[in-house]
């Protein structure tokens, strides 16, 4: 894996975060040694290895270039995940097979312009009407969701009111190129540049009936499964870009000289390097500890938080020391690391909010049980 | 085709920690080395499966075995090759510092007896003894045609003949060998079009390289078979032919750079000064 970012992603990788350019080529070739659906099982085309292996291929991506993490990290736990957790058999036939072999992306479109945190606040909904549903809305910020592969959005909307302040939720599959689906790119992003970004709408799309994922009403439930896990791949991407800022900023205090000897020999810098080797590996151990919990059907829910929160929010603190660094050259595009120090602002955004994660774990630790 | 690829670990030039060599000179030492499957042989790992499978329909036309010898911790070398799609590995354990050309290549000779492959492909040597000796043995040894420095093969007579290409000083030698053969391969096997078997349409691209392992390889490796045995069990003659009486690191570079300002102050300094000509 890692062979495959170094010599596949990092020579061209450059250009495209310039240019914000999405490259399907290496999505194919990432699809040919199976980095979509690694944690689904072989009978639909995954590889069925479990979350410890997911996460540290997505680690070994992110160590190169965040936004191709994100590409894996979305299309195994938002595109392929759900999938594989609710849908039914026939769904799983219809879009597992060329989901795992990267010919096609899956997204999951959850965040809308007032729905962000507030999931349960979004207004995208869907009316049953001669067997078909008709939905109506619009979602942003969606990974995979706008490129020529990018061929199904599994679309969280409201399906009806169990009473007036508590909606039904459900998720429901629509394939790109849907009339009525619109998928449009995000361009001036500041982060993951290399990654596809939408904005989605609909406008009267009509799907088959059959078209729902798993159960009517069961559609908030499903997207908390679907980001508990989506968190451990979120906190593997930090922890990997944190990685590789590290690597870069070791490199480069070794070789830079000042006053007669390398930078890296002075203990103002070293020690900014120790303390970024020792939050790297603190970080790695919750992390693999939240995935050996999933693995073994053990409650993770907290850990996964944690190791989410810990390790984007260590990537801030890795990338913020590096470039300092790197001294003016770490301004510079061709240092590779002021991409880094862009790419990881996303990580503490993405996939629920710093702050969210510690909605979570306060209330995983009893914070409010009084 | 049956083929066999004898495949040797060699240590990772990129890992921080070099080799050094023992105190009294007489051995040279691998701890906190990181290893990597020879380049050379990894290639031939590579040109094995693109003979053997036919990338068009995804299926595969033969048996690859890989075998290696030396300490026990070489099976995860095997186990690389068997995640890029080889089916089943064997290795023959030995103590690495017993091991030199003569004893590999008659250990070898004693595998393709127990094997039967049709070819032996294997690199045209290894990065770190570059002795460059082995497949030549062994071809000598079985009796069997020989093709080294290989950048290109296609079959004929359905498989029975390999017609290659071998990059020489001058230019390109091409050559025809019928089965069993044995042929070493250079850097070149390894582009888009090098190898062609007859199944695989002849249109077909290759990635530049050998491929990466797959996670769906990789599991499957875990489930293929690896024999294991002691190099005394092949009943080959382990005496070496040659022994090493000494090792000693080259001198420390003196790392000095000067800019020139043109080509003639170049020449005149190679000349005069470097005395290169």
């Amino acid at each position: 894996m890692r062979d495959f970012a170094e010599q596949e992603i990092a020579p061209v990788i450059q250009a495209l975060d310039q240019n914000e350019e999405f490259s399907i080529p290496i999505v194919n070739k990432m699809g040919q040694i199976g980095l979509f659906g690694i944690t689904a099982p072989p009978e639909y085309g995954g590889a069925g290895m479990d979350y410890l292996a997911y996460c540290i291929a997505v680690e070994e991506i992110a160590r190169i270039d965040v936004g191709h993490a994100i590409t894996v990290a979305a299309g195994n736990s938002l595109g392929i995940m759900p999938i594989v957790s609710f849908g039914n058999e026939s769904q799983k036939q219809q879009w597992l097979p060329r989901l795992c072999k990267g010919e096609i992306l899956a997204s999951f479109a959850l965040t809308e312009p007032d729905a962000g945190s507030d999931a349960g606040a979004s207004h995208t909904n869907a009316r049953l009407k001669d067997g078909r549903w008709v939905i109506n809305g619009s979602k942003l910020f969606i990974t995979n969701s706008t490129s020529s592969i990018a061929g199904l959005c599994i679309v969280q909307l409201v399906t009806g009111n169990r009473s007036s302040r508590n909606k039904e939720i459900s998720c429901i599959l629509v394939p790109n190129g849907t009339p009525g689906f619109i998928a449009k790119k995000m361009s001036g992003k500041m982060v993951w540049r290399s990654s596809d970004t939408g904005e989605l709408f609909f406008d009267n799309c009509e799907v088959p009936e059959a078209n729902l994922l798993g159960k009517r009403g069961e559609g908030f439930h499903q997207m908390l499964h679907t980001l508990d896990g989506g968190r451990l791949a979120i906190a593997a991407t930090s922890l990997g870009g944190s990685q590789g800022a590290f690597e870069l900023a070791l490199r480069y205090a070794k070789e830079r000289r000042q006053f007669g000897r390398p930078i890296s020999t002075f203990q103002a810098i070293s020690f900014k390097l120790a303390d970024m080797a020792t939050g790297i590996e603190a970080g790695r151990a919750l992390l693999y500890k939240a995935c050996r919990l999933k693995d073994n059907g053990r409650p993770f829910e907290k850990q996964s938080a944690m190791a989410k929160l810990f390790c984007s929010e260590l990537m801030g603190r890795v990338v913020d020391q590096a470039v300092q660094i790197f001294g003016g050259y770490g301004l510079l595009r061709e240092y590779q690391i002021e991409r880094f120090y862009r790419d990881y602002k996303a990580l503490t955004i993405g996939e629920g909010t710093s702050e969210i994660q510690r909605i979570v774990i306060s209330r995983k630790i009893g914070c409010f049980d009084v | 085709m049956k083929i066999l690829v004898p495949l040797k670990r060699v240590c990772d030039p990129d890992n921080a920690n070099k080799v050094k060599v023992s105190g009294d000179g007489k051995a040279v030492t691998s701890e906190g080395l990181e290893w990597k499957p020879n380049p050379f042989d990894e290639y031939a790992v590579e040109a094995a499966l693109r003979l053997n499978e036919n990338a068009a329909k995804n299926e595969k036309l033969g048996e690859i075995v890989v075998c290696s010898i030396g300490v026990a911790d070489v099976a995860q070398t095997i186990r690389q090759a068997l995640a890029m799609g080889a089916d089943r590995g064997i290795l023959v354990t030995a103590d690495d510092g017993a091991l030199e050309s003569t004893v590999v290549a008659r250990a070898l000779k004693a595998l393709v007896e127990k094997e039967k492959p049709d070819l032996v492909l294997m690199g045209k040597q290894t990065v770190d003894g570059d002795s460059n000796a082995v497949g030549q043995m062994l071809a000598e040894m079985l009796g069997w045609p020989m093709a080294t420095f290989v950048a290109s093969i296609s079959t004929s007579d359905g498989g029975k003949s390999l017609n290659v290409k071998r990059e020489v000083d001058m230019g390109v030698v091409t050559l025809k060998v019928t089965t069993p053969a044995v042929v070493t391969v250079d850097l070149r096997i390894v582009s888009p079009e090098a190898v062609k078997n007859g199944a695989t349409p002849d249109s077909h691209k290759y990635n530049e390289g050998p491929r990466y392992a797959s996670l769906k390889g990789i599991m499957q490796a875990k489930k293929k078979k690896i024999d294991q045995l002691e190099l005394p069990a092949l009943g080959s003659d382990a005496t070496p032919a040659t022994t090493y009486p000494r090792f000693e690191l080259p001198p420390a570079r003196s790392g000095s750079c000067t800019f020139v300002e043109s080509v003639d102050a170049l020449v005149d300094k190679l000349k005069n000064q470097a005395k290169a000509f």
